[in-house]
């Protein structure tokens, strides 16, 4: 059979763009099939990239060989480095990325793709075949063949967008739905699930009197996502954001109105995000709190829109038009768009595969919000994984399936085909268990040798990983070789300091173990040529290394578990004594190794017990 | 996993009237089958006893009541059989060798409390509690199983964990909610006296166990001193004053256990200390050395002097070797007159008179004060009864107590956060639950955020 395209992405998100990327990159033929190409890399809510564990996801995908990272870096006009008072293995970048300058962007730079062909249509059907599927179906019938399908909808399957009572059939920016993919899906033995998510209003930046609210700025320090590229912006010329509280006022206005919200009202089915309430859930959740948080973000320098960030709500625009009123500085407020909570068709993620490909569908893989996930970085972080494993299946090779110990990646999707989920997911840095590893410094030394493997970055890339692994080597030993001997002079520096004295001539290395001392201040003795990044990495290594360590002790004993593979082909109704739930279970998520069926809820120690013991007998020592 | 297992269950073969042999597995009712003369035996309806014979070929071997209990509702969730013979050693051990040669095989031993657990009737927990119940000598021994069963020390536990929890919860907040300047900040000085009450909690939890180990063990006690002070006229005083005896002394400790009392509930295990059975041949005294590794053995010493003479030279050594262990000092023969002279003495001395029956109580009652097992009767005995639950709850507090130095070091509370976690983890695999998502959970119900 010939087919049109080797792999067909459906979706122009997040998780769809860097899933054609990947492809085209890894020189197979690709479509991104969308409903507007002017809508491709769209940011339909908060104006930012990254954020606390989800920063770190963005440095991932770009150490794997995204896009996502590098775009941010030329789009954003404020960046900071979240919990930079906090501990290495949880700081995170955040930027405020313009949402006229980062489609664009993107958009252009996948224009110029090879073997990347971005068609305009609405899909609402899959050609299936022996469970295969071989291409899609337009709305207006006509087929696209392919070897594989990705799909990355979005909110767009049978969306509808409430504000209040009203319910209009609709995805985000005034786009059309569809209205069959998922019906067509479910009819193939797909289970589908109706989740919920919202947005709040944004505001006319003329009508808003910034005086009376607090500034929030970006940092002084550069930085960037991207591994591979500098940054392109001067600290000095960022943007602000603006930080306000909720009121009296505010409060006795939402609870009086809470039958008229969608939500309240009854008039949303969908699950929403526990972390992502709308002000309503707030409020009734927390009664005794006097006062919540907003924040107002630009959303762009092209135009004067404010997004409200903390305000979600499904109330009625006149309410709306009230609660904003009642907030210091938005009293003259014109409200250009309302909130408004949006439901949406999502698979159950417990029939996917680690690898992202369906269990029901072969060649059918998803990533994004169809997966049940919320969150730009969550699906771009899918949507690389999706595409590397897609390619990796046409080039007849053992799929990329990242660890929890190796990436927040790996952690949400173990956790999205363990677990599964029945509201939108978002990845927080509680969930990471081995996230002292996980760090946004060292991403690139995590994953771009997993990167060279598969093939997603190129050897320029791959060489700026093994330079700065060579450098942070070379920086080791240097530290190591530098012994600060203590004269009078070196005393007095110390005393000056309020430091502890060094007893004895100590290497820069190990005094570099104690709390208080930087590579800064031991720079005031010698000169350590080497970039922030690499002195930074040092530090990180050499301070924390008795729990750097504690923690490789975890991920050696987890890997064995991960090691003990479950064969793909195993009969659950032939393992005896398993309890009935941990049977039904496992046969449901048909987990690839012990380590991932001790994650299942529901299954005990004493099954896991039992599987093992039954491995071992029905297929010997290999998985023991 | 799925053969058909089998053992005697009762104890004290050949004493009692009746013995119990059990058969649990899928082929139990099909193997009694085979032995047993009652035919309508194997279609009877579950949770039902019949009588009949067990025989050999066409031998008899013991008329019989057996009882039929149908998987799921048994011990261990299978088929389970019980076979109630006479007592005596020869007949129950026959019909276990025909259950045997009929395709059962020998359970191990606590093998029908593992099946129990490995079918999911009891968690890991209840097991270790079954266990102890079946061991269990003394009533506050049942007791202190009994509240293992039904979840006293679970809650105890899950309580402090809970406290846990809410310092995770309140780290990981901060965490990843850095700009929410509204909730608690976690500072060096805030965590520090949840941290530290976290401590004693576990602390406490752990010592109080250590005494219900010695409640569910006994106290080992060693009685040294040299030769012709008393010491075995001490032990037979001891002994022979308590009429509960206990006479069935199992395994391991039978080689080292002399003899046993219990009192006030609490077993008393006087361990072998060589040459306590002193023979004619005193001469064979036993040396210092020999009585060292004895108190090595005891969780405590009773060190017997005569008080009717001067304290020799291995008398002072026997001293100084009490030193640094917990120890009692029996002053013997004060019926006698005195003429020891004890000075700089650190440990509670007892004057009396093995003779005359004189101080043997206030002995007893100085053990139990040494281990401040006084009112252990009396209170709850909701505690960690096995040394798997110790030794995991004795990790957790040697991370608290890494967590509270490295607080005071400056170490960031993220980092703090791991050794937290871990504690938490190991304290609920002691109580054999540790979910991830708990602690996921336990942020949005307290907190609220989000865009």
């Amino acid at each position: 059979m010939n087919f049109d395209y080797e792999i067909i992405v459906v979706g122009g998100g997040h998780a769809g763009i860097e899933a054609a990327h990947i492809s085209a990159f890894k020189g197979h033929k690709t479509a991104l099939i969308t409903i507007n190409k002017k809508n491709i890399g769209d940011m339909p809510c908060n104006p930012a990239i990254g954020g606390t564990s989800k920063g770190v996801i963005v440095r991932e995908i770009d150490a794997l060989g995204g896009l996502m990272g590098v775009m941010a870096d030329r789009s954003h006009f404020q960046i900071k480095m979240l919990n930079n008072s906090k501990g290495p293995a949880v700081r995170s970048l955040r930027c405020q990325a313009d949402k006229v300058t980062y489609p664009k962007n993107m958009q252009e730079y996948l224009d110029k793709m090879p073997n990347l062909d971005v068609i305009e249509g609405m899909v609402e059907d899959l050609i299936i075949n022996d469970n295969k599927v071989e291409g899609v179906i337009l709305e207006d019938g006509k087929k696209i063949t392919s070897k594989e399908v990705i799909l990355t909808t979005g909110t767009y399957l049978k969306a509808n967008i409430l504000v209040g009572s009203e319910n209009n059939p609709g995805g985000p920016h005034g786009e059309r739905r569809s209205n069959h993919l998922s019906d067509n899906l479910a009819k193939n033995g797909i289970t589908i699930q109706r989740l919920k998510t919202g947005t709040p209003q944004r505001i006319k930046a003329s009508s808003i009197d910034f005086s009376k609210m607090q500034e929030e700025f970006g940092d002084e320090r550069i930085w960037t996502f991207s591994h591979d590229y500098p940054a392109t912006y001067k600290p000095s010329e960022q943007e602000r954001c603006y930080l306000i509280y909720t009121n009296k006022n505010t409060h006795e206005l939402i609870l009086n109105n809470l039958d008229k919200s969608a939500m309240y009202g009854g008039y949303v089915t969908g699950v929403g995000p526990r972390y992502c309430p709308s002000i309503e859930d707030k409020l009734v959740r927390f009664k005794d709190k006097e006062r919540h948080q907003l924040f107002l973000e630009p959303e762009s320098l092209y135009y004067d829109d404010w997004y409200l960030q903390g305000f979600s709500t499904s109330m009625p625009r006149d309410i709306q038009d009230k609660m904003v009123h009642s907030l210091e500085g938005l009293e003259n407020a014109v409200i250009t768009k309302y909130a408004y909570a949006i439901e949406y068709d999502a698979i159950d993620p417990l029939q996917i595969k680690p690898s992202l490909e369906n269990k029901v569908i072969e060649n059918l893989f998803t990533a994004g919000q169809i997966n049940g996930t919320s969150g730009y970085e969550e699906a771009a972080g899918q949507g690389i994984i999706a595409g590397i494993n897609a390619s990796l299946k046409l080039e007849d090779k053992e799929p990329l399936i990242l660890k929890r110990s190796d990436a927040y990646i790996g952690v949400l999707i173990d956790d999205l085909v363990t677990k599964g989920t029945h509201e939108p997911y978002r990845m927080l840095t509680s969930r990471a268990e081995f996230r002292l590893v996980l760090r946004h410094d060292n991403a690139d030394l995590r994953l771009r040798e997993y990167a060279h493997e598969v093939g997603s970055i190129s050897e320029e890339q791959y060489n700026n990983y093994l330079n700065r692994k060579n450098k942070i080597e070379e920086c080791s030993n240097y530290l190591k070789d530098t012994k600060l001997k203590i004269t009078s002079e070196v005393r007095k520096v110390f005393e000056d300091n309020n430091m502890v004295v060094p007893v004895i001539t100590e290497s820069f290395y190990d005094l570099l173990k104690r709390p208080e001392i930087t590579l800064d201040f031991l720079s005031k003795f010698a000169r350590i040529p080497y970039d922030d990044d690499i002195k930074e990495e040092l530090e990180i290594i050499t301070k924390y290394e008795g729990y750097i360590k504690k923690m490789n002790k975890e991920i050696e004993k987890f890997k064995k578990l991960e090691d003990k593979k479950i064969p793909e082909d195993i009969d659950y109704s032939k393992v005896g004594n398993l309890a009935s739930e941990a049977r039904q279970k496992l046969e449901k998520v048909r987990p690839v190794s012990i380590a991932q069926a001790t994650r299942i809820s529901g299954v005990n120690p004493s099954d896991i017990s039992i599987l093992s013991v039954y491995l071992k007998k029905e297929y010997g020592k290999d998985n023991e | 996993m799925n053969d058909t297992i089998a053992a005697i269950s009762t104890n004290n073969i050949g004493v009692g009237a009746i013995n119990i042999v059990r058969v649990s597995g899928e082929d139990a009712i099909s193997i009694v089958e085979k032995i047993f003369s009652n035919k309508n035996f194997s279609s009877a309806e579950s949770h039902t006893i019949h009588y009949g014979f067990i025989k050999d070929g066409n031998n008899v071997v013991d008329e019989v009541l057996v009882m039929l209990m149908r998987a799921p509702k048994t011990y261990t969730m299978e088929d389970v059989v019980e076979i109630n013979c006479h007592g005596g050693y020869a007949t129950t051990n026959k019909i276990l060798e025909l259950l045997l040669s009929n395709g059962a095989r020998l359970a191990e031993p606590g093998e029908f409390t593992k099946k129990a657990y490995l079918n999911g009737r009891i968690n890991l927990m209840e097991a270790e509690g079954v266990e102890d119940l079946i061991e269990a000598k003394t009533d506050l021994q049942s007791k202190m199983a009994l509240n293992s069963l039904n979840g006293e020390t679970t809650k105890l536990i899950s309580n402090l964990r809970e406290k846990m929890a809410q310092l995770l919860s309140n780290i990981e907040v901060n965490i990843d909610y850095p700009e929410y300047q509204d909730e608690l900040q976690i500072t060096k000085s805030n965590i520090r006296p949840v941290l530290s009450d976290i401590k004693i909690e576990l602390d406490r939890i752990i010592k109080e166990s250590e005494n219900g180990i010695l409640i569910k063990n006994g106290i080992n006690i060693a009685i040294v001193g040299r030769p012709n002070v008393g010491k075995s006229s001490l032990l037979n005083t001891l002994i022979e004053e308590d009429k509960a005896i206990v006479t069935d002394i199992s395994g391991t400790t039978r080689d080292i256990v002399e003899g046993q009392i219990n009192y006030k509930g609490i077993v008393f295990n006087f361990i072998d200390t060589a040459g306590i059975r002193e023979t004619s041949d005193v001469v064979e005294a036993i040396g210092v050395k020999k009585s060292i590794e004895e108190m090595n053995k005891a969780d405590i010493t009773i060190l017997v002097l005569n008080s009717n003479e001067k304290l020799t030279k291995e008398d002072k050594e026997l001293l100084e070797s009490i030193k640094d262990k917990k120890a009692i000092i029996f002053l013997n023969k004060n019926d006698l007159d005195k003429n020891i002279d004890l000075d700089n003495i650190n440990k509670p001395i007892i004057i009396g008179s093995t003779r005359n029956n004189v101080g043997i109580n206030e002995l007893k009652e100085e053990i139990i004060k040494e281990f401040n097992l006084i009112d252990m009767g009396s209170k709850d005995l909701t505690y960690l009864s096995n040394a798997r639950q110790i030794s995991l709850a004795k990790v957790a507090l040697k991370d608290i107590k890494h967590v509270i130095e490295e607080n005071d070091n400056d170490i960031p509370v993220d980092m703090l956060a791991i050794d937290i976690r871990e504690a938490w983890e190991n304290l609920g695999k002691v109580i054999g639950k540790y979910y991830e998502d708990e602690l996921v959970d336990n942020i949005f119900a307290r907190f609220c955020l989000g865009k």
